[in-house]
């Protein structure tokens, strides 16, 4: 590509423009389109003549101005000063361009992905001399105080280090210089480039093989995603998929987490760029913004880069997991993803399938999930890295058989349902207990082994299962007959699955406490309902009334058990003590009288 | 210098093609002088050489292939802003109405904006007080927020706008406040009654009406919110004024977007509406916000009137997806006298918790709306299986539920057009509402706000 290719407009229909002259291009070219250099990906060749879907407002753009193709495809910046960064969906820097053109987006402008002229205190880890191959860890930088940022041999270079040594560097400084077989000397720099349409290389592919803890009790006891899992979570407006995805986001056992607001509002993204400073990670004590990339493409700003915005966020995910580090990455909305590959489309003058999606919607749907998983990575020293995929789908009218919804539960392993009644109820997170599901279920075990509890808390998840079930299907002929029909044994099955709901399933993302539970207390709080279930079960052999078990005073505190602090967890075994010797009171007045 | 084409080769719907046109851009304007000398405005909707697709604002009718000119104004569409906009009616397209002369710009802005960086906006966190308990006391409105109104034909909207800008207010702080209505394809009626509303309180010398009424061009009500909200702009982030936007009806509008697609022969998305809808309503309900280092914000009221009251049709659906919640009101209550009608369970603001709370209203506001959200929903239960069964066959409980449910719709729900509640107002009533329950049923409420503020509102014991 020593020559550029310099083509003419000849049509602009919205974000698409087509421009002849263009021969020699190759498709997923990135352009520069009109004398105010917006740029452009090459979506169609017909001949000489290339489709262009632009990133940017095409307002003001006619034929006979000029395209430019810069010969690459796009491509993500991958080097230390991705962490704390934001992006839009081709990877612009917000912030930088904030200080640049003020409040409002303008087009046109281009500012790298990452900083230049920054300094990051590079520190070898191997020694010169040493055959590198793509992939070797060849140093380090402390990037925040919790991550470390490992540098990598870049893709398609090897060869024996040269003149590596410690400093301070830029990123498009050589840390060090690498010498092929053939004696050829190239430049070791802590940044590369990454096309973000193709995933990554990896050396071998592994299954799942622990649970990725969320914190968010439903998702944990009932319904786990794991590390390198894919989850989604469907459901309409107003039922809390982005506080669940923020929530996830704040407190979910990873590395690094990538959060892409693709499509979605504003004001969503404000939240997470003004609490994500000042929450602070439970594990590390540090602020969440340490290790986080947020990638934000509004609604209102260009389609065809929110198009772009989930490959590039899954490409800088993807980037840290080489590092051997478990990463997770939030996509919300992919429905919005998917209306910008409609439109697209509809532009293009494709052959629409259902509901005018075009016909490839299911396959970049699959895969993009993908893209996620446990894998093996490239290169010395041998390690492991996860990227879990948790994409959020907006189906119209909440309605379940939509396309994109179709699409993606065909990929994905845990389907957390979101339900209008429940939402409506005010019980948060609205997952419905009963049609959510998860394959990842029997990893669950490994939270609890080291304290021989495994065995117990499957036990304990299948009861509760159990009785949430036994209540749906109790609930009817509840409605239509009176609680007073059904056996005592019912009633109190009923009345342990209320608790369940109200008390354990019930999470308060805005309470200090509450919004985040560590899985020593999701187990203690389980056992804690269940027993009271058991001590109710007794009574009612020995004669207890329903209505005196499930008035005891001690349920107060059962209900109250989640906003125990973390630090007090063994207080709410010591409930468990105080629902025995009330429900003996019970037996005692019976005796008496 | 302006270049003026006679080369109209058809006519369609509200769509023009017009060839031999030099260096057309997208986006453009254009003026179409008809054969008698009117001028109607136009905008380029797709160029391929020298043929340009024109859709007229104001309609086709009587337009004719051969002598209409066409003269491309080389800019996008393009508003005159200054402080004089206030107090006056201008048409959908921002054209005086009221007879008085042309607004001295202070400036030009392309109608079309730009999108905020994200990065620049500012986190909407200020409670505004609107005085209606459903609004303030459970889906509480926030500077800066978009919060649509659910309506449908029959429904009292109209009182219920006028009422939100009339009593909405920041409390505590002297600020200027601006109302932008921007009235799309709705009757002479439904805009006089607004309009008047306002000049009987004299809010109108702090309002700015685009009006577009129903028998006015519809493809004109395509650029009516962009007009209005350019105004709304320049006042907020140039005047640093608090302004409240009010689109009605946004159905109408998005009418008016299907009308343009099927002449452009587009494969439709549901019910006939483009793909792009959701994008297309983006681009206008995400221009409310606050950003950083600016005084002024864009609260933004749209009313839409969804046909049948069918929430999932793609006009309120998408809507909901991009706005910060809605108002939704209900036929039933409405019905039973209630008013405001709001429907509460479905109805949701969703930047209530950032707004709320010690500082902002009071510190057990958050706890007492998760209560009284609950055992509202319980008692709207109770009140269908009444219905369905007879009062008699419900438990003690579901009784108590109930009952609570009648006496928070007639009182809390209920509250006219004209009565203003003050935010303590609204939280006491809550209190006395929930005092039917024991202390052990509010679950939602944690025990020191109950020892504080309960015994206040306990009659007997």
């Amino acid at each position: 590509m020593s020559e550029q290719i310099k083509g003419t407009i000849i049509k602009v229909a919205g974000p698409v423009v087509t421009a002849a002259n263009m021969l020699g291009s190759r498709m997923y070219d990135v352009v520069r389109v009109g004398e105010q250099n917006l740029i452009g990906e090459i979506v169609e060749l017909h001949g000489s003549t290339a489709n262009i879907q632009v990133y940017e407002d095409t307002v003001g753009i006619g034929p006979g101005e000029p395209v430019v193709n810069t010969g690459a495809p796009l491509c993500v910046e991958l080097g230390p000063g991705l962490i704390e960064s934001i992006y839009d969906g081709i990877q612009r820097p917000l912030d930088e361009l904030y200080k640049v053109q003020g409040s409002n987006i303008l087009r046109g402008s281009s500012i790298p992905g990452l900083r230049r002229d920054r300094k990051w205190h590079f520190r070898p880890v191997v020694k010169n001399g040493t055959q590198v191959q793509p992939g070797d860890i060849i140093g380090e930088v402390q990037e925040t105080k919790i991550l470390l940022h490992k540098i990598m041999v870049p893709p398609g270079m090897s060869g024996r280090l040269e003149n590596l040594r410690e400093g301070d560097f830029t990123v498009e400084q050589a840390v060090g210089i690498l010498v092929g077989s053939d004696g050829s000397r190239h430049e070791l720099k802590m940044m590369h480039r990454w096309p973000v349409r193709h995933p990554r290389n990896i050396k071998n592919r592994l299954t799942p093989n622990a649970i990725l803890v969320t914190g968010q009790r439903v998702i944990d006891t009932f319904f786990p995603i794991a590390k390198g899992g894919t989850a989604c979570v469907p459901g309409p407006f107003g039922t809390g998929k982005t506080v669940v995805q923020h929530q996830l986001a704040k407190w979910v056992d990873a590395d690094v987490v990538v959060y892409v607001g693709c499509g979605e509002r504003g004001n969503e993204m404000t939240d997470v760029l003004t609490e994500f400073p000042e929450l602070k990670d439970p594990r590390s004590g540090e602020p969440l913004m340490k290790r986080s990339v947020l990638i934000a493409n509004t609604s209102d700003m260009p389609v065809a880069a929110r198009e772009a915005s989930v490959y590039t966020g899954i490409t800088i995910a993807e980037y840290f997991r080489d590092m051997g580090y478990t990463v997770a990455l939030m996509a919300d909305s992919t429905s919005r993803w998917a209306e910008a590959m409609r439109e697209i489309s509809t532009r293009l003058e494709e052959m629409p399938a259902e509901e005018g999606y075009p016909a490839y919607l299911a396959s970049r749907i699959a895969s993009f999930y993908e893209r996620a998983g446990r894998v093996e990575c490239p290169g010395m020293p041998q390690r492991e890295g996860a990227l879990s995929v948790i994409g959020a789908v907006s189906p119209p009218g909440g309605d379940l058989s939509d396309s994109v919804v179709q699409a993606t539960l065909h990929v994905v392993k845990v389907f957390w349902s979101l339900m209008a009644k429940l939402a409506q109820q005010r019980h948060f997170p609205a997952i419905d207990w009963l049609t959510s599901y998860s394959f990842y279920k029997q990893y669950l075990k490994e939270c609890f082994t080291a304290r021989r509890q495994a065995e117990e808390m499957d036990a304990m998840i299948a009861e509760a299962m159990a009785l949430l079930e036994q209540e749906a299907s109790l609930v009817e002929i509840v409605r239509l007959v009176g609680a007073e029909a059904i056996s005592s044994r019912d009633r109190m099955a009923m009345e342990t699955a209320k608790s369940i709901r109200e008390d354990y399933l019930h999470q308060n993302a805005y309470h200090e406490v509450d919004t985040f539970t560590p899985m020593q207390k999701q187990y203690e709080m389980l056992k804690t309902i269940l027993h009271f279930h058991k001590a109710g079960l007794a009574a009612i052999e020995a004669g207890a009334e329903t209505a005196d078990i499930f008035a005891i005073k001690v349920r107060e505190s059962i209900a109250r058990a989640k906003y125990l602090p973390n630090d007090r967890i063994d207080e709410i075994a010591a409930i468990r003590n105080v629902i025995d010797a009330e429900i003996k009171q019970l037996y005692g007045q019976k005796t008496v009288a | 210098m302006l270049r003026e084409y006679q080369t109209v080769k058809s006519i369609y719907g509200p769509l023009m093609l017009v060839e031999s046109v030099e260096n057309a851009k997208y986006g453009e304007m254009v003026d179409i002088e008809m054969e008698n000398g009117t001028i109607r405005h136009g905008q380029i909707l797709q160029v391929e050489n020298d043929k340009v697709l024109v859709q007229v604002f104001e309609g086709t009718s009587g337009i004719d292939i051969d002598s209409s000119k066409i003269r491309p104004l080389g800019k996008p569409q393009q508003l005159a802003v200054s402080q004089q906009l206030l107090g006056r009616v201008f048409s959908g397209l921002g054209t005086p109405k009221d007879g008085g002369p042309a607004v001295i710009a202070d400036k030009y802005v392309n109608i079309n904006g730009n999108p905020i960086n994200p990065y620049s906006r500012d986190y909407p966190n200020e409670f505004i007080q609107t005085g209606i308990s459903t609004i303030d006391g459970l889906n509480p409105l926030v500077r800066g927020q978009k919060l649509p109104i659910f309506s449908g034909s029959g429904l009292p909207h109209d009182e219920i706008t006028a009422q939100l800008a009339r009593q909405a207010t920041v409390r505590g702080k002297g600020e200027q406040f601006a109302v932008v209505f921007a009235a799309m394809g709705i009757t002479f009626e439904a805009a006089q009654f607004f309009i008047n509303d306002l000049t009987d309180t004299g809010a109108i010398e702090r309002a700015v009406l685009f009006i577009n009424l129903a028998d006015d061009p519809a493809i004109e009500r395509i650029a009516t919110p962009r007009v209005a909200l350019s105004a709304a702009e320049y006042l907020a982030f140039d005047c640093d004024m608090h302004v409240l936007v009010i689109l009605n009806d946004m159905t109408n509008y998005c009418e008016a977007l299907r009308q343009i697609s099927a002449a452009r022969k587009e494969v439709p998305g549901r019910r006939g509406y483009p793909g792009y809808l959701y994008t297309d309503l983006a681009t206008i309900y995400e221009r409310a916000g606050r950003i950083k280092g600016k005084k002024g914000s864009i609260t933004m009221a749209p009313v839409l009137t969804m046909p049948e009251d069918d929430k999932t049709h793609p006009v309120p659906d998408l809507t909901g997806y991009i706005t910060e919640g809605q108002i939704i009101l209900s036929r039933p209550l409405h019905r039973k006298g209630i008013s405001p009608p709001v429907d509460v369970l479905p109805s949701l603001s969703r930047l209530k918790d950032k707004g709320i709370g010690v500082n902002k209203t009071r510190e057990d506001h958050a706890d007492l709306y998760n209560q009284l959200y609950a055992a509202y929903a319980r008692g709207k239960e109770a009140q269908e299986l009444a219905t369905i069964l007879g009062e008699a066959a419900l438990s003690d409980e579901d009784r108590k539920y109930m009952s609570f449910a009648n006496e928070f719709e007639k009182r809390y729900v209920s509250q006219g057009y004209y009565e203003n509640r003050t935010i303590e107002q609204t939280l006491d009533l809550g209190w006395e509402l929930l005092s039917m329950f024991e202390n052990t049923e509010l679950k939602r409420i944690r025990s020191s706000f109950l020892e504080k503020y309960m015994p206040k509102f306990r009659r007997n014991s």
